[in-house]
């Protein structure tokens, strides 16, 4: 065993108790809330997204049901609800109760839904973050700088998953660039919310799950942030010196979809590394080392 | 009020297990599963290095993390300090474990024996509602409550004591009410010098360590 910095014990070790499952919960269910969100947006603008509605209630619902999967005793999953009182678990799975008919409802079409969708699906996404930050036995998770990075990733997340979806479905360029603009902005939005993260986590956390989250980061920039800026720049003033304002071009609409599959892939490995590879614990530390050869 | 706590003496732990195994005795925990665990910790460079042992296991907190994520209410502090898992109310989520900065928290999917199939003991006492739930030391709650109901001082009378401060072979676990300034653990704390794990945590542990007397 080696000391671990700045006190006594042996090193910190990886928890053993949420493996692919619960991290399932976070990937698919934060990406799919954030999508969610971004449809009520959409909605509110005068342009209802059923399908990627749709598409955002299955993720959630994958999300929960890989969760399910992961509880020793899954008859008595619906225990779940008793504490929301001080539990995120349980209040987010009060939101989830709530958010899955509501998505389905907004993407049935129904009026007023999909507003009230968008607004649980944020709620879904903070409480995600918030179950992390009460994990007080790990470094990594407890820290209030994740919540923001976790909310946002979502967010970007599930544009992404927009913009694709929009530009499956050939909607207009000025519906796209939204997206696309928006996806822009929310990426930026993430790196710095991992820079801030990152900067607080530092002192506290151990060197693996510092590399671990390291090493997720490179596509968190790289694919995650600086390909859709990039590119949806690079779109948009192509676009403008074409002065093209109708329906996408291939190229265009191509490089768009790589954008939003980049800000999706990369925060979804993020979420993924932060559960399944950086969750180490502060093993034990010892503040003073017993005196030896005393008088008790 | 009574607030259980325990202490562990630095100084005299000599690293035996016997808590570790008298604990297993009595609260029947299979392989792998140790509530009341003594970490063998090694420090510095050679030649200059030292060695404690470390016991350790569920601290009581004062404000416990695993009890405050717990969706279902399983987890509970009683007014006398002892954090409870209610085994019929968990589902075995493990979020207290994650949540839990002292590693404390076991969750047991399937039987599982010392030599692979059940020896006569293992058969008698097994007990399925502890599989797929959480699991932790309880201060061996059970003998202190029927301890208390016959009159007995808990941390005196070996009888309401928990079983690994009674088996300790040298004394450096010591079981008590802190808040009575008269107890056996009010005196050890008074005497000599002694930190809590993690105490930066806020989580107000209910075990202390002692690792020297005081001036």
């Amino acid at each position: 065993m080696n000391a671990t910095r700045g006190s006594f014990g042996p090193r910190a070790w990886h928890q053993a108790s949420w493996d692919w499952r619960a991290a399932a919960n976070f990937v698919c269910g934060g990406a799919g809330a954030g999508l969610i969100a971004v449809c009520g947006l959409s909605s509110a603008l005068g342009r209802p997204a059923p399908w990627p509605t749709l598409l955002g209630v299955l993720l959630v619902g994958f999300g929960l049901f890989a969760v399910w999967l992961e509880i020793g005793r899954p008859m008595r999953a619906l225990h779940v609800f008793f504490n929301p009182r001080t539990s995120w678990m349980s209040r987010e799975a009060f939101v989830a109760a709530l958010l899955l008919p509501g998505g389905v409802a907004a993407a049935a079409g129904l009026p007023g839904f999909a507003t009230v969708a968008a607004l649980l699906a944020l709620c879904f996404v903070w409480c995600q973050a918030r179950i992390l930050k009460a994990a007080r036995g790990i470094p990594a998770w407890r820290q209030t700088s994740l919540v923001p990075l976790i909310v946002f990733t979502g967010l970007a997340e599930g544009t992404g998953l927009a913009l694709v979806a929009a530009l499956a479905h050939g909607h207009p360029a000025r519906v796209v660039f939204t997206l696309a603009v928006l996806l822009a902005t929310l990426a930026i939005v993430r790196w710095l919310a991992w820079l801030a993260y990152r900067r607080r986590l530092e002192p506290q956390a151990d060197p693996r799950a510092l590399a671990a989250l390291d090493s997720a980061s490179q596509p968190l920039l790289w694919a995650g942030t600086f390909a859709p800026t990039v590119l949806v720049a690079f779109v948009a003033l192509f676009t403008v010196a074409l002065g093209d304002s109708g329906r996408m071009a291939t190229g265009s609409a191509l490089l768009l979809a790589l954008a939003g599959l980049g800000a999706i892939a990369s925060g979804m490995l993020f979420k993924f590394t932060l559960v399944t590879r950086a969750a180490y614990n502060q093993g034990f530390a010892l503040t003073r080392l017993p005196v030896r050869g005393a008088r008790r | 009020m009574t607030r259980w706590a325990m202490i562990a003496d630095l100084r005299a732990c000599v690293g035996c297990q016997t808590c570790t195994a008298a604990c297993r005795h009595a609260n029947d925990t299979p392989p792998g599963v140790q509530w009341r665990r003594v970490l063998d910790m090694e420090f510095g460079e050679y030649p200059d290095v030292q060695r404690a042992f470390v016991p350790t296991g569920c601290q009581h907190c004062d404000d416990p993390p695993c009890m405050e994520v717990c969706p279902t209410t399983a987890t509970k502090k009683r007014t006398d300090g002892i954090v409870t898992i209610d085994y019929d109310l968990c589902i075995g989520c493990a979020y207290c474990a994650v949540a839990c900065p002292y590693q404390a928290r076991y969750k047991t999917e399937r039987p599982t024996f010392a030599y692979g199939k059940p020896i006569d003991s293992e058969r008698k006492r097994r007990d399925d509602s502890r599989l797929g739930v959480a699991t932790k030391c309880t201060f061996c709650v059970e003998r202190i409550d029927a301890g208390l109901e016959k009159g007995q001082v808990p941390g005196v009378d070996p009888e309401a004591t928990p079983a690994c401060v009674n088996s300790c072979i040298a004394q450096a676990l010591a079981f008590g009410d802190v808040d009575d300034p008269e107890s056996n653990v009010s005196k050890l704390l008074e005497e000599n010098s002694h930190f809590r794990m993690h105490e930066e945590l806020g989580t107000g542990p209910g075990f202390y360590y002692l690792w020297d007397r005081k001036e």
